[in-house]
């Protein structure tokens, strides 16, 4: 077996704050030349003491070539930094990775089209873009058209195109790139659940095809089905690498993230009625670090009150699209709505019971309301934690169940046939008077 | 194992790692993508005249109107000398390579902000960028370029073996122009509010140059100053070709020595910085 990929010590450094190292205005730099020459003149020669952190830190890992490595780790791991650098989007700040061959990602899908070319112009130029030639993409024309579905309407500027049509056009060329090594980010989790089908189904074709993939993912059952091996990134640094299932199982095993304590000093001075000092989500049963999808958690708001008052906790749970999977107050519970709360330290706890949330990372808002009408506190994503799958695999089935929600849910097969069975329910009986009531 | 990777020079080994300023390497790239430039330049044109009904029509008409213009107002009113050709063709043959190299540069210095989706995205020498969106503004300069035989008709003037020196002029135009502009689409990256700067900076460089005025017009003791702007040898050199001038070789060379100058120093800045780019859009 020869290595695809062999990373060396890679790290990306950034500046805190937004992700850009030492972008700025030219008048303020040229007014801070202006005002404190001295201090431009020494930031120049040290460099000055700006926050920086490591995105990545000292990744060492090799991929074979034929394999298909897993990606894993929390929000902010440094996943897509990752992709960044071995696609030779960014370079890295320290190490150096080497890559047999040819690489590209299907993190590009659609990239370049320009709405007013048709969809003949646009392969062309998407192709190129992806790093295809002229004669090659000659070659695969026919092959892309008809991968697309879209023959009839080659010659329409694509932006008469339908989203469908125009995802369909774009990914076929991504999918006809010849790649040795193929880089997927989890956008592909943005399509239908056909376009993903076709995506995961053209990735397993080309691992069996020799190349090497790069897939990152949170999603627990396509790893599982795709990847042989897999990496663990925890806050840029490399936590795991092993076979994909004890990867899986460390990722699991991670401790819940830090809750971000509110700057509790700050927050004496304050002169607010009540303040939030700290929220924690824990799994209810005791003894296991971090929540399933079976498993009922706890949400814990602790605050500080220093005047008597009522107040109640408001939360607003947001899921990894930034879509709000649900809300509740402390005060929709009867006996605490109209609380009076002393002055002091004290906590709120909201029970969210199992099978209830889909697998996936979510964010806490909380706001503390006083009287159930002002706000006054709130705390973006002060909080956050990840549930993860402990669904038993299904025989056949490759893909996450989408949506906000996991509900278990009951199944039940219903036989409208000729002769009742002797086990045949009431329920039963009724769907087939129904539907003889039909015909 | 590294040597293992390393040795097998035949299976096109990438090597990913901070960078420093140009090395060959990168002009290897560049070379290997030139698919890529060609078509993101007929993109941009293809766009350009697809989207206006005029289209081609405005390549004339923006420096036709902009002749008259400026023949009322500099060559009518202030009475500004043109070496003795009439003010209309005078200014107009100065204002078609003026008109390319503001074109250029404009489109080069908003070229890699515009290309952010592209930047973010997909692997390919960034230089490609600013290169490819003086595309537009070369096939505006030869549209234009059309006006030219009737206006020199019309005032009766012949130009003579000189007209062979235009495409040199047009390639040192573009090399100026190069210069100017990569260097530009570097620091509207860097610096965010260059883009409010950079018209205004383009706007002032045309009073410094001969476009409306002719180079003879400055005194012998500040000529040298005139050179230093390798924009006065590429209008002056332009416009000597067509109206059968004298061609002042000095300010040329000059003007080429320049622009080369530029070009070089613009693309070793643009590959410096060209590493943090994806971070910075």
């Amino acid at each position: 077996m020869t290595r695809a990929i062999k990373a060396e010590g890679i790290s990306k450094e950034y500046t805190i704050g937004a992700q850009r190292p030492a972008a700025g205005l030219l008048v303020d730099q040229l007014g801070d030349a202006l005002r404190h020459p001295l201090q431009t003149l020494r930031a120049a020669l040290v460099g000055d003491d700006k926050k920086r952190f490591w995105a990545l830190k000292d990744l060492d890992f090799e991929i074979e070539q034929g394999d298909i490595l897993g990606v894993v780790g929390r929000n902010g791991a440094g996943k897509s930094t990752l992709l960044k650098i071995l696609s030779r989007i960014t370079d890295p700040s320290q190490g150096r990775a080497l890559v047999r061959g040819r690489i590209a990602s299907l993190l590009e899908v659609g990239t370049g089209f320009h709405p007013e070319l048709s969809g003949r112009e646009n392969i062309f130029l998407n192709a190129t873009i992806l790093g295809m030639r002229k004669k090659e993409i000659e070659r695969k024309f026919d092959e892309i058209v008809a991968f697309s579905g879209v023959e009839r309407f080659l010659a329409t500027p694509v932006k008469h195109y339908s989203s469908g049509m125009y995802v369909r056009l774009a990914f076929a060329v991504a999918a006809h790139v010849d790649a040795d090594v193929l880089l997927v980010d989890e956008v592909l989790a943005v399509g239908d659940a056909d376009f993903q089908k076709r995506c995961l189904g053209k990735m397993g074709q080309v691992a069996q095809d020799g190349r090497t993939i790069v897939f990152v993912s949170h999603n627990a059952m396509a790893l599982r089905n795709l990847c042989n091996t897999a990496i663990l990134l925890e806050s840029g640094r490399l936590s795991s690498i092993g076979l994909i299932e004890d990867v899986l199982a460390a990722y699991a095993a991670q401790p819940l993230p830090q809750a971000r304590v509110a700057d509790v000093e700050r927050l004496a001075a304050d002169s607010r009625p009540a303040t939030v000092s700290s929220v924690n989500v824990r799994p209810s049963s005791s003894g296991s670090t971090s929540i399933a999808i079976s498993q009922a958690f706890i949400i814990r708001v602790e605050i500080t009150v220093s005047q008597p008052t009522e107040i109640g906790v408001f939360l607003h749970c947001y899921g990894t699209g930034s879509e709000m999977v649900f809300s509740s107050g402390s005060f929709f519970e009867k006996e605490l709505n109209g609380l009076n709360l002393r002055p002091g330290r004290s906590a709120f706890e909201c029970e969210v019971p199992g099978h209830l949330l889909n697998d996936g990372e979510y964010t806490l808002d909380v706001l503390l309301v006083q009287k159930r009408h002002s706000i006054v506190a709130s705390e973006s994503a002060i909080c956050s934690f990840r549930i993860h799958d402990d669904s038993a695999t299904v025989e056949g089935w490759h893909w996450r169940p989408a949506g906000a929600v996991r509900p278990l849910l009951e199944w039940r097969y219903v036989e409208y046939g000729e002769t009742f069975g002797a086990s045949a329910t009431a329920a039963d009986a009724e769907a087939i008077t129904i539907r003889t009531g039909n015909d | 194992m590294t040597t293992q990777i390393a040795s097998d020079v035949h299976s096109h080994l990438i090597v990913i790692e901070p960078r420093g300023g140009l090395r060959l390497r990168d002009i290897r790239e560049l070379w290997s993508f030139r698919e890529l430039l060609w078509m993101l330049a007929r993109r941009d044109i293809k766009v350009r005249y697809k989207e206006t009904i005029l289209g081609a029509l405005w390549a004339i008409l923006r420096p036709a109107l902009t002749m008259l213009i400026f023949s009322i107002v500099f060559g009518r009113l202030a009475k500004l000398p043109s070496d003795g050709v009439p003010y209309p063709m005078f200014v107009f043959a100065g204002l078609l390579p003026w008109m390319f190299f503001a074109q250029a540069v404009s489109g080069a210095a908003a070229s890699v902000l515009g290309a952010g989706s592209l930047i973010t995205r997909v692997y390919f020498p960034r230089l490609i960028v600013p290169l490819a969106s003086v595309g537009v503004a070369l096939v505006d300069l030869l549209i234009a370029l059309v006006l030219l035989a009737p206006l020199l008709y019309w005032y009766g003037i012949v130009p003579g073996s000189s007209l062979l020196a235009v495409p040199l002029m047009i390639a040192l135009a573009l090399v100026v122009s190069l210069g100017v502009g990569i260097a530009f689409a570097a620091v509207s990256v860097v610096f965010r509010d260059f883009r409010h700067i950079e018209p205004f900076v383009v706007q002032i460089w045309m009073f410094a140059t001969p476009v409306i005025y002719p180079v003879s017009m400055v005194p012998d003791q500040w000529r040298w100053l005139a050179y230093l702007n390798p924009m006065s040898g590429v209008v002056e050199g332009f416009r000597a070709c067509w109206l059968a001038l004298p061609l002042d070789w000095i300010g040329v060379a000059a003007s080429l020595a320049g622009g080369m100058f530029m070009l070089l120093g613009a693309v070793v800045y643009f590959e410096r910085v060209e590493r943090r780019f994806a971070d910075l859009i």
